[in-house]
Order: C-alpha cells, then sequence, then structure tokens
C-alpha cells in the first residue's frame, strides 16, 4: 500500500508537470496578446510603446526562460501580477475562490441528496411506469445545459416573482443569501444529479443480482432490509467515485452557470482573463483547476481502499 | 409474496424464443427487432434523424434569409411572418434555428469523428505496442485527461483563435484521450485471444494484425463511445459559443443565440432564450437516447 501511495503521488506531480507544460505553450499560441488587447481599445499602435510593454512583462524573452520564470516564482508563491489590474494574481484570484467553492459544495449537495434516493426507488421499481419516467428525467438531466436551465430559472423568477435574484457580497437577510446561492447551485447541479442517480440505478441493479441478495430474501428479510442494508450498502460505492470525478468536473458546469447568474466566482473569472489575454491569471487559474481534479482523484482512489476492505492496492 | 413475482415468471416458450430474436433474419430483420426491443433508442434516432433532415434540407425549411437583418422587426413577437420572433437585428429565429442545426451539427459530428478516430488509433497501437510507447501514451492522457472538458476547450480555442475550424480542432481534442482509453483496454484483451495468434504464425505482419483483427473488434465500444461523445461535443460547442469564445459570426449558432444579452431577453424577448435552448436540449437528449440503447445492443457487459 505506502508503495502504491508513492507511486500514485510520483504520477501525479508528474501529471501536474505535463499540465503546465501545455498551459504554458497553448497561451503562447493565442494569437495576440495583451499588448494587442490594449492597443485595441486604443485603436493605435506605437511599435516603441508595445515593445516597452512587452519587454515589461517579460514577454520578449525566450520560451523556456519565460516558463522557468513562471515555475520558479509558483514554487515561491509568488503568482505574479495581473496585467489587466496591476494587482497580485494571488490577492485577484483567492477571494473569489470561497465564492466557487460554496457553490459547487451546494450543487454537490443537491445532486446527492436527489440523486441517490432516486436511483434507488428507480433500481427497487425496475421497469415500472416510474423507473420509465425516473430515467426520463436523468437523461434529461443529461441534456439540458446548465446555462439554458439558468436562464429559464431566472425567466420563472421573472413570470412569477417579477424580479430577478442579484448576486451580492454581503446579503441583506438569510432568505437572499440561500436565493442567491440555491439557484445556481440547482442549475448546475441537476446534471450531476441525473449522473449520479443513473450510477446509483445500475449499481443497485448490478448488485440486486447476486447470490447474497437472494440469501437474504429467502431468510425472510423484508423487501425494505434486503434494498437498503445489504443492497445499497453495496452499491453505493462506485457511486463514491462518480461523486468524487464529478465535484472536480462541477468547475466546467460553473463556468457558464455563474456568467448566467453574474457571480464574481473564480470560474467565471477564468473566462474574462482567456479574453484579456492575462497570461499570469489564466495560467495559474487553468494549474489551480488541474491540481483540485488531481488531488480529487487521488483521493478518491484512497478512499475506495478504505470504503471496501477487500480493496487493496499492491505494487 | 411479493418476492416470487420475480422468482417464477410464465411465459410460454415461443414468447420467450421471439423475445430473444430466434425469428430474426438478415440485417433489416436485426434492425427491426433492434428497434422494437429499444422503443426509446428508437425514438433518439428519430429525433436526431429529424434534426440530420432539416440540417440538409435548411433552405427549404427556412422561411427567411438567416442573416438579413430588418431594423423594423426588431424583436418582433413569435407569430405572424415570424414564425418564432425576430432577434434584436430582426433576424427571423426560426430560420436561424433552422441553419443553427447544420453547424450544431456540423461541430458535433467532425469532432466526434475526428477525435474517435485519432483516440482509436492511439489507443490501437498504445495497446497493441505496450512497452514505452504505452508508458508514454498514456501520461499524455493523464494530463489531458486533469481539466474539465470545457475548461480544456476553452483554453484551446481561446488559443486557436476563433473560427469555425479552430473550434472544431477544439473539441475534439478533449475527445481523443477518453477513447484511447477504452480503446487500449479492449487491444490489451484482445491482443492475447487465440485467433491473433493464429493470424501471427500464419506469418501474417503485426501492423495488419492490428488493423485487420484487433481494430474490428474493438469496435463495438468505440460506436457506444462515439454517441455518448457527440452529445458532449454538441453541448460543448454550445457552451463555448455562449462564453463567446466557439463559432464566431456571421455563422447562426444555437450557444451564441443564447449570449447575445441573453439575461436582458429573460425580461424582454423570453423567446429568443427558450427555443435556442430547446433545441440544444432536443438534439442532445435524442443522442443520449441513441447512445443508451447502442449500449445495451452492442456492449452485453453494461446490459441491465
Amino acid at each position: 500500500m505506502p508503495a502504491y501511495i508513492a507511486r500514485r503521488f510520483m504520477l501525479m506531480l508528474l501529471t501536474l508537470f505535463g499540465m503546465s507544460v501545455l498551459i504554458f505553450v497553448l497561451l503562447r499560441l493565442m494569437p495576440g496578446n495583451v499588448a494587442d488587447i490594449l492597443f485595441d481599445a486604443s485603436g493605435f499602435v506605437d511599435p516603441t510603446e508595445r515593445a516597452r510593454i512587452e519587454a515589461e512583462l517579460g514577454l520578449d524573452q525566450p520560451i523556456v526562460a519565460q516558463y522557468l520564470h513562471w515555475m520558479g516564482s509558483l514554487l515561491q508563491g509568488d503568482l505574479g501580477f495581473s496585467y489587466v489590474s496591476e494587482r497580485p494574481a494571488a490577492e485577484e484570484i483567492l477571494p473569489r475562490i470561497p465564492v466557487t467553492a460554496k457553490l459547487a459544495g451546494l450543487a454537490l449537495l443537491f445532486s446527492v441528496v436527489i440523486g441517490i434516493p432516486l436511483g434507488v426507488i428507480s433500481a427497487v421499481r425496475q421497469n415500472t411506469a416510474l423507473d420509465y419516467g425516473l430515467r426520463l428525467f436523468s437523461l434529461s438531466g443529461l441534456s439540458l445545459p446548465s446555462f439554458w436551465l439558468g436562464l429559464l430559472i431566472l425567466m420563472g423568477f421573472v413570470h412569477w416573482f417579477g424580479f430577478i435574484p442579484i448576486y451580492s457580497e454581503n446579503p441583506a437577510t438569510w432568505g437572499d443569501a440561500v436565493l442567491m446561492y440555491a439557484l445556481p447551485a440547482a442549475a448546475v447541479g441537476f446534471r450531476s444529479s441525473a449522473l449520479i442517480m443513473r450510477m446509483t440505478r445500475s449499481s443497485m441493479l448490478e448488485i440486486m443480482r447476486q447470490d447474497f441478495i437472494r440469501t437474504a430474501r429467502a431468510k425472510g428479510a423484508t423487501e425494505g432490509a434486503v434494498n437498503y442494508r445489504h443492497a445499497l450498502r453495496n452499491a453505493v460505492l462506485p457511486v463514491v467515485t462518480i461523486i468524487g470525478i464529478e465535484a472536480a468536473f462541477l468547475i466546467g458546469g460553473l463556468i457558464v452557470t455563474e456568467t448566467v447568474f453574474n457571480i464574481p466566482g473564480v470560474a467565471r473569472f477564468l473566462v474574462e482573463a482567456i479574453l484579456w489575454r492575462d497570461y499570469p491569471i489564466v495560467q495559474n487559474l487553468v494549474m489551480f483547476i488541474a491540481v483540485v481534479v488531481v488531488v480529487v482523484n487521488f483521493l478518491v482512489d484512497m478512499l475506495y481502499a478504505v470504503l471496501d476492505p477487500r480493496i487493496r492496492y499492491s505494487d | 409474496m411479493a418476492t416470487m413475482r420475480t422468482l417464477v415468471q410464465p411465459v410460454d416458450a415461443a414468447t420467450e424464443l421471439r423475445r430473444a430474436g430466434a425469428n430474426v433474419t438478415g440485417r433489416g430483420g436485426a434492425i427491426l427487432h433492434a428497434a422494437r426491443r429499444h422503443p426509446l433508442g428508437l425514438l433518439g434516432f428519430l429525433i436526431v434523424g429529424a434534426f440530420v433532415l432539416v440540417a440538409i434540407f435548411a433552405p427549404w425549411i427556412a422561411t427567411h434569409d438567416p442573416l438579413s437583418t430588418n431594423a423594423s422587426a426588431s424583436l418582433a413577437k413569435p407569430g405572424g411572418t415570424f414564425l418564432l420572433g425576430a432577434d434584436f437585428m430582426g433576424r427571423d429565429l426560426w430560420s436561424r434555428l433552422v441553419y443553427g442545426a447544420r453547424i450544431s451539427l456540423m461541430v458535433g459530428l467532425s469532432s466526434m469523428l475526428i477525435g474517435c478516430t485519432i483516440g482509436a488509433l492511439v489507443g490501437l497501437v498504445s495497446g497493441y505496442l505496450g512497452g514505452w510507447v504505452d508508458l508514454a501514451v498514456q501520461r499524455v492522457n493523464d494530463v489531458l485527461q486533469a481539466l474539465p472538458l470545457l475548461v480544456l476547450a476553452l483554453v484551446m480555442a481561446a488559443s486557436l483563435g476563433p473560427s469555425l475550424v479552430n473550434t472544431i480542432i477544439a473539441i475534439s481534442i478533449p475527445v481523443i484521450p477518453n477513447v484511447a482509453r477504452v480503446i487500449r483496454s479492449s487491444t490489451l484483451s484482445i491482443r492475447e485471444m487465440p485467433f491473433v495468434e493464429a493470424a501471427r504464425a500464419e506469418g501474417m505482419g503485426e501492423m495488419e494484425i492490428a488493423l485487420r483483427h484487433v481494430l474490428p473488434n474493438t469496435l463495438a465500444p468505440v460506436i457506444v463511445l462515439a454517441t455518448a461523445q457527440l452529445g458532449s461535443a454538441i453541448l460543448t460547442e454550445a457552451s463555448l459559443s455562449f462564453l463567446g469564445l466557439g463559432i464566431p459570426e456571421p455563422y447562426p449558432s444555437w450557444g451564441r443565440m443564447l449570449s447575445e444579452s441573453a439575461a436582458e431577453y429573460v425580461r424582454t424577448a423570453p423567446w429568443l432564450v427558450i427555443f435556442p435552448g430547446l433545441a440544444i436540449s432536443l438534439v442532445i437528449f435524442g443522442t443520449n437516447l441513441m447512445g443508451d440503447a447502442l449500449r445495451d445492443i452492442l456492449d452485453p457487459r453494461e446490459r441491465s
């Protein structure tokens, strides 16, 4: 086990190194840099001024030197300065993380609370009208783009209540705060709940075919005890993997949802920074997302071994 | 006894045989049989088929030029000459949606095909050759899979610059590692099969074995995966265009229709929000239904 963890950890570092190179090269491929964008706004290009800006930002140096400089400062915790606001990138990124983290946590909670029970019901009532209905429900969850769902929610609010819930840093009442986070979380969590529901259903069906379930039935255990005490407990394991992976992938949905609801989170900030060619923000943010994804996957693997005593990783 | 119901199911032999497809003959019969056993899959196929027809015959189905603007018709309500209303620039929404089907399906299909072809070849080579090639391919896959699909596509699209072709490339790249991983693992098991050994004993070259014996046997999971990727490619295009980093003007993209101050139209012109989203959702819904049925038919391990 320790050997496995160590090997897995090294692979994780290797992946992150590869990611840093990929991101760095991709950003330098981008047509135009921040100097172009700044000049675009003013409408004329002064070559000497342009060269001065590029030299100031280090954009005139060889790409390898730029990469080493970035990595060197990143490892010392220095994220550089935003080209646009000229404030330290860390000061721009860090305050936005809690907003997105709250949204992601709430969305995940929402999807587990809805997805697991519905998945169980769907499996227990396999091939009934209820099952078909729930399966259609989950398929539609996988089909609705979360930005459209968000817009529909806003539309419903306008129609029924005559206003749109607007994000504010210090919501006036507790109710405002709940509304402010719950709506976007529901918009983005619907897809995850559908995914978790499908996974729970197929995992339950798999388990319910096994011998020990028949044994439990033969002993005279009640339907409820068989379904919940015997089946669900064993079926939940693959669902944990999906929840873990989905937690990281929620970031994709949050990018569009934060845009729809106008929430100043870190996911929407990524799009803004990309549009502005603000390299220090983009490369550090993308690295941050990659770290979150890779670490979550690592933790899920480890959790798997803890939850299922039969799984023992060996080298 | 509620449990007895699941243990004893009186079904006569003829029905049982028919259900299993004993009377099915020929390819046409097999398709009919599959359609009868998977009504939802059939529905999905019909939905996607309808969108394909709309895309092909767009010039005949559209009532207006999707690009011609008309200031006097700005934000016209649905009804009259504008079936589904008009946008801010007075362009007919119905015609834009019809032509948008071309963009959506073309981007979805081509990124799926490019991604799946490259992914299948990479997976085949990596699984068949093994050794350091396999190791290197796997590490590159790790990197590509360490970002959520949309984030990777977003960075790709931004670094390539906005154009139709670049959007297709940006969406197809995240598909590659997903497909490569599945094909690699099925190649690993097929490689050890007796028929591969037999081919080798006959003196067949490695390249020919890989392409003629191993690859065709990995096609079932590829088809299942490709259908799933089609839906997610369409969704990714819509999301990229929604964020302003996808298909540029003047192409009518469903995703971009929603981005053009959609939050404001929620109040003033709801039809501009409802219909494009409906089109995106419906086509993805269709591919999802189709994908589920294909998985049941082609991948017996996943059957439930």
